[in-house]
């Protein structure tokens, strides 16, 4: 008999709310996190669209020697880690006592990278760096801090694959789990949002340019759609094996079933739909279901031409004949990034819980491929025992989970 | 600077940046044992001893510098040296 892992805690901290009880609020009601961000078009942007997330103040709430290692990203990371944990009835005298992991998605450190610079250009001597650069500017800065913090003693990496990396990180917390290797993993996703951070993506001219209505710019599937709006924040969940949960009384959001992979192995920027479907029915084949079983598909789609098309065209292939919901909650959030793999299993749990599939908002005009989905441009009441939330990334790395109602 | 600046000035940024308790700052504070000052703190000392009083500390100089009054006397000695 397979192990099976289930969700015991969730954290957010992200452009729609702080708390699991805020985002939900806002997914529910149709809320739009974007804004502009001056200092990007200062910096020199095309595009000045964000999610704007509130910088958590640390401190009073951390020691100095755990914080000064924190970037912008591992903040957000931190703060959605004590409400997992809370949620989750784990506390530091257990984490003392028991050996935890951490798979978290991160894909980049670029202000602590580009702040670093900047001092050595201007002193010419590393010395004046402090003790926190090096900490902040690694790719690992949040496994490594986090693992830190809150005393990880199980398997501790990083995972870096693009705007799947949320994704990847639970589904391989998943297998570790599944595979009798650990008994509880902390997995998740974070994505920094300060102006550093995206330049070089804007550079693509992926970004929407609908500047004058900022809660419309992100209208994933539409027909009028013109670029995704880059945002971040922090996600976390606790994944843990059943009995393990059983046995502590923890309280079980849903079960992880499924996770599917594939790569492109094409073009480093345009996706796939071939890769897209592989990964979608991976998923389902390692949850040991059919597509009909799914009632309600998250979208990776982020509001590019290119990109929502393609996965249009693959949700259609795997699931045109049973037609279950589908939505991005990217409508409200913008593209997260190397958080969104992660995060979006919260949004899309957080719905299962409470009976609606999220709308996907700016949804007004189908095109040729988005008017064969089932798309829920309103908020729709619904049951949902079986979801699956896809992740793409640059360079045709691909994800897919099925997450189960927990009866 | 005299010497009672340069000890409001160190005070005021182990206090505030370095987070060391204020009610241990006295002149026989072990820097280590009593203030609980780390390498890694030493790290961020240096950028704040730079920004404050205009020197680099070369890590070779502050092998005899043990108490917070040693550390008084060596920036003491640099400011008097410029």
């Amino acid at each position: 008999m397979s192990r099976r892992v289930v969700i015991t805690g969730m954290g957010i901290y992200s452009c729609i709310g702080k708390n699991l009880e805020e985002v939900k609020r806002s997914l529910y009601e149709g809320k739009s996190g974007i804004s502009v961000d001056p200092m990007r078009k200062a910096y020199g942007y095309r595009s000045p669209l964000t999610g704007v997330v509130e910088r958590p103040q640390l401190k009073g709430m951390l020691d100095r020697r755990l914080r000064v290692g924190l970037a912008e990203e591992g903040e957000y990371a931190y703060m959605a880690t004590l409400e997992a944990l809370r949620t989750a009835g784990i506390d530091i005298d257990y984490l003392d006592k028991n050996e935890v992991g951490i798979f978290y998605g991160n894909d980049s450190s670029a202000k602590a990278v580009i702040d670093a610079h900047s001092v050595v250009v201007e002193k010419r001597d590393t010395a004046l760096l402090g003790s926190g650069a090096i900490f902040q500017s690694m790719n690992s800065t949040i496994t490594m801090n986090l693992s830190t913090i809150f005393k990880l003693r199980g398997v501790n990496m990083t995972i870096s694959a693009a705007c799947a990396s949320g994704s990847h990180a639970i589904g391989l917390g998943y297998l570790f789990i599944r595979q009798g290797l650990q008994d509880v993993v902390l997995c998740g996703g974070a994505q920094e949002t300060n102006h550093y951070s995206m330049g070089s993506f804007d550079a693509l001219s992926a970004f929407s340019m609908r500047v004058d209505e900022p809660a419309k710019a992100s209208r994933p599937f539409d027909a009028g759609r013109d670029g995704l709006v880059p945002s971040g924040g922090g996600a976390s969940l606790i994944l843990e094996e059943y009995d393990h949960a059983l046995k502590r009384g923890a309280t079980i959001y849903a079960e992880v079933t499924g996770y599917g992979f594939s790569s492109n192995g094409a073009h480093i920027s345009q996706p796939s739909n071939a890769g897209c479907a592989v990964a979608m029915e991976r998923a389902l084949a390692d949850a040991g279901i059919a597509a009909a079983d799914i009632d309600y598909v998250n979208a990776h789609a982020t509001s590019t031409p290119q990109g929502d098309m393609s996965e249009a065209v693959a949700i259609d292939c795997v699931f045109g004949a049973s037609r279950p919901l589908i939505s991005s909650t990217k409508s409200m959030t913008g593209h997260e990034c190397w958080m969104a793999g992660a995060s979006e299993i919260i949004y899309s749990t957080l719905m299962m819980q409470s009976s609606f599939v999220a709308p996907n908002i700016n949804f007004e005009n189908p095109d040729e491929y988005s008017c064969k989905l089932n798309i829920a441009a309103k908020t729709v009441e619904k049951n949902i025992d079986l979801l699956l939330s896809n992740s793409f990334g640059f360079g045709g790395t691909n994800s897919a989970l099925v997450v189960k109602k927990y009866k | 600077m005299t010497r009672k600046e340069i000890e409001a000035t160190v005070k005021k940024f182990l206090v505030e940046e370095i987070e060391v308790d204020e009610k241990n700052i006295v002149p026989e504070a072990l820097l280590k044992d009593d203030l609980g000052i780390d390498s890694l703190d030493f790290v961020d000392i240096v950028v704040v001893v730079e920004r404050s009083f205009g020197f680099k500390i070369k890590p070779e100089e502050m092998a005899d510098v043990r108490t917070l009054s040693h550390f008084y006397d060596y920036i003491e000695t640099k400011i008097g040296d410029k």
